[in-house]
């Protein structure tokens, strides 16, 4: 029995959908992450998920039992829960009192109360300050604090809504490895939402992409990154390169495919002679080369550079091979072959590196 | 002038010696709008947070209508109260007429719709993230309620000093309801009244020196709080 079941639920404000028909299974110790553009629905499947407004149509299973039922069940499941927002909501009131009412609430005692409280700001690196009014922490801080705050009633369920989101990349990464801790350490089921894809991959187990209210695609991170199921999935996993074309042959699973400006790419498929596809082809899955080299890859394309992007220790090429084609490699070797715009290349990719999908 | 400095001489003097006359009417003035200040709170407080959480049809009508209860002359509420507790009103029955208790209600009525106001405003100065916050956290409603107040307690605290600096400086609804009865119903305001009346400045200026004296206190704590 999965701890957390969506059926068919549908969310609309002002008659505008906001989900539409989310089917969601979670498993009891399992981290699963949302990922999807911003205004795709994230937040409000996490709040729907913590029972704090409901759905328009479609149910909400948690451990076996209907939290649409009565608000008093909801109220009982929700404090089995702990759900941290994007900006962190820290009370006007000392960093311990913001932990430790969590438990109060739950009418724990003083002394346990304690206990507990000390152990997570010892996690949090906040032990110090916890007489400080939590209103004068940073972003940071006060996230690590709305974390503390969440786990400390040790809830089976932690929803994370992009918690990293509003924050430096120091501070976030602090945040990050202490989502990772809380992970090896609590085994407690986790359900975060991110746009952030490369978040999503290092923390979860499973990854469903929410785009326009509706989960398209759900699995294996790996999976969804080399293998997205629809274009719309593959431009947000960051498939730089969708090319149209039609498949011209297949032989043993070995298919050729007829892009624009007349060429061809191979690439592995069961589709057959005639269909209509596109190909998706990771740009970090494309060589380049000044001379042509002999190597096993299938696809051999001569280009020139039209622009030149670097993006911290990686630059970006774009090539016009008789079609777009956009390559990312590292900074130090586009330096190394003096890549710059204007300049003729090779373009290599093995055949396994091209994702096929049907166009619809 | 030397009237006036003589008077003022003569009031620090009764202060000094805290004078029986000028300690009864003080103490008097300060136990009735206390307790009508603490009873107004304890209606108000409730009721603000009932208002402010719960939608219902005409709660902005309502509001507004609370906010223009703010100004309502203290005669006007003397007025209401004289009618319904008279001998021929509908309480009439109690005989609370001329008493401190006609006066404490009456005070109650004066500033229950600033005070509740003021509440309303100070829960609504409280983000909306907050109760939500509360809520994911397993707080129950009261609970989250309780936290709600708890954040906007600074506002909250300022609203109730207000409401007092309202109760102990009326005159109107003290004389018309109390009677200004020499040691029974005779506060601060109503001695002043009178006693300027009839030339006795002394015991008004050291009853006004007084009044200044806590309005200067709640303004202190007022604005401490504000900086906080």
């Amino acid at each position: 029995m999965p701890l957390i079941e969506t059926v068919d639920l549908c969310q609309k404000y002002d008659r505008r959908d906001i989900l539409k028909n989310i089917n969601l299974r979670v498993e009891r110790g399992e981290v699963f992450a949302l990922i999807g553009p911003t205004g795709a629905g994230k937040t409000t499947l996490l709040r729907l998920l913590d029972l704090l407004e409901m759905p328009t149509s479609g149910k909400i299973y948690f451990d076996g039992r209907d939290a649409t039922e009565s608000k008093k069940v909801r109220f009982q499941m929700r404090r089995r829960m702990a759900f941290v927002t994007q900006k962190p909501m820290v009370f006007n009131l000392s960093i311990y009192d913001n932990i430790a009412y969590g438990l109060k609430w739950r009418g724990e005692k003083k002394g346990a109360i304690q206990t507990k409280v000390n152990g997570i700001l010892e996690m949090i690196d906040l032990s110090a300050y916890q007489n400080r009014n939590a209103r004068t922490l940073s972003g940071g801080e006060a996230q690590r604090v709305a974390i503390a705050r969440a786990i400390v009633t040790e809830p089976e369920v932690l929803l994370l809504d992009e918690p990293t989101a509003n924050l430096d990349p120091l501070s976030a990464a602090k945040v990050e490895e202490l989502i990772t801790g809380i992970i090896h350490q609590y085994r407690t089921t986790v359900v975060m939402a991110t746009h952030d894809m490369s978040q999503g991959q290092r923390l979860a187990k499973r990854i469903g992409v929410l785009i326009n209210g509706e989960i398209i695609q759900a699995g294996d991170p790996r999976e969804v990154f080399t293998s997205p199921q629809s274009r719309e999935v593959a431009e947000f996993v960051g498939v730089d390169n969708i090319l149209d074309g039609v498949i011209v042959s297949q032989e043993g699973g070995m298919v050729a495919v007829k892009i624009g400006g007349n060429k061809k790419v191979e690439a592995i498929s069961d589709y057959l002679a005639g269909e209509e596809v596109y190909l998706c082809i990771r740009p970090e899955e494309i060589t380049l080369t000044l001379s042509e080299t002999t190597s096993s890859a299938r696809n051999l394309f001569i280009g020139q550079i039209t622009r030149v992007v670097s993006a911290g220790p990686l630059s970006r090429i774009e090539l016009d091979c008789g079609f777009r084609l956009v390559v990312l490699v590292t900074r130090r070797s586009a330096e190394e072959l003096g890549l710059e715009k204007g300049k003729q290349v090779y373009a290599t990719f093995k055949a396994t590196g091209v994702h096929i999908l049907r166009s619809n | 002038m030397s009237e006036i400095w003589q008077g003022l001489v003569k009031a620090v003097e009764l202060i000094v010696t805290l004078d029986p006359e000028v300690m009864e009417i003080a103490g008097r003035s300060l136990v009735i709008s206390v307790t009508a200040t603490l009873l107004a709170t304890i209606i108000c407080l409730p009721l603000g947070s009932l208002i402010h959480f719960n939608r219902f049809i005409g709660k902005r009508t309502l509001i507004n209508l609370i906010q223009t209860f703010y100004s309502i002359p203290t005669v006007v509420v003397g007025l209401l109260v004289f009618i319904l507790f008279s001998r021929i009103g509908p309480f009439g029955v109690f005989n609370l007429m001329f008493t401190p208790t006609i006066m404490v209600i009456g005070q109650v009525i004066l500033i229950s719709p600033i005070l509740l106001g003021l509440v309303i405003t100070a829960f609504s100065g409280v983000d909306k993230a907050i109760p939500e916050t509360a809520h994911s956290l397993g707080a129950s409603d009261f609970q989250t309620v309780t936290l709600v107040l708890k954040e906007a307690r600074f506002a909250v605290i300022a609203a109730v000093l207000l409401a007092f600096g309202r109760a102990i400086s009326e005159v109107g609804l003290a004389l018309m309801v109390g009677g200004n009865i020499k040691g029974f119903t005779r506060v601060f305001t109503t001695a002043i009244s009178l006693e300027t009346s009839k030339g006795d400045i002394e015991l008004s200026i050291a009853l006004g020196i007084i009044l200044i004296l806590i309005a200067l206190i709640i303004n202190i704590a007022l604005n401490r709080l504000q900086q906080r």
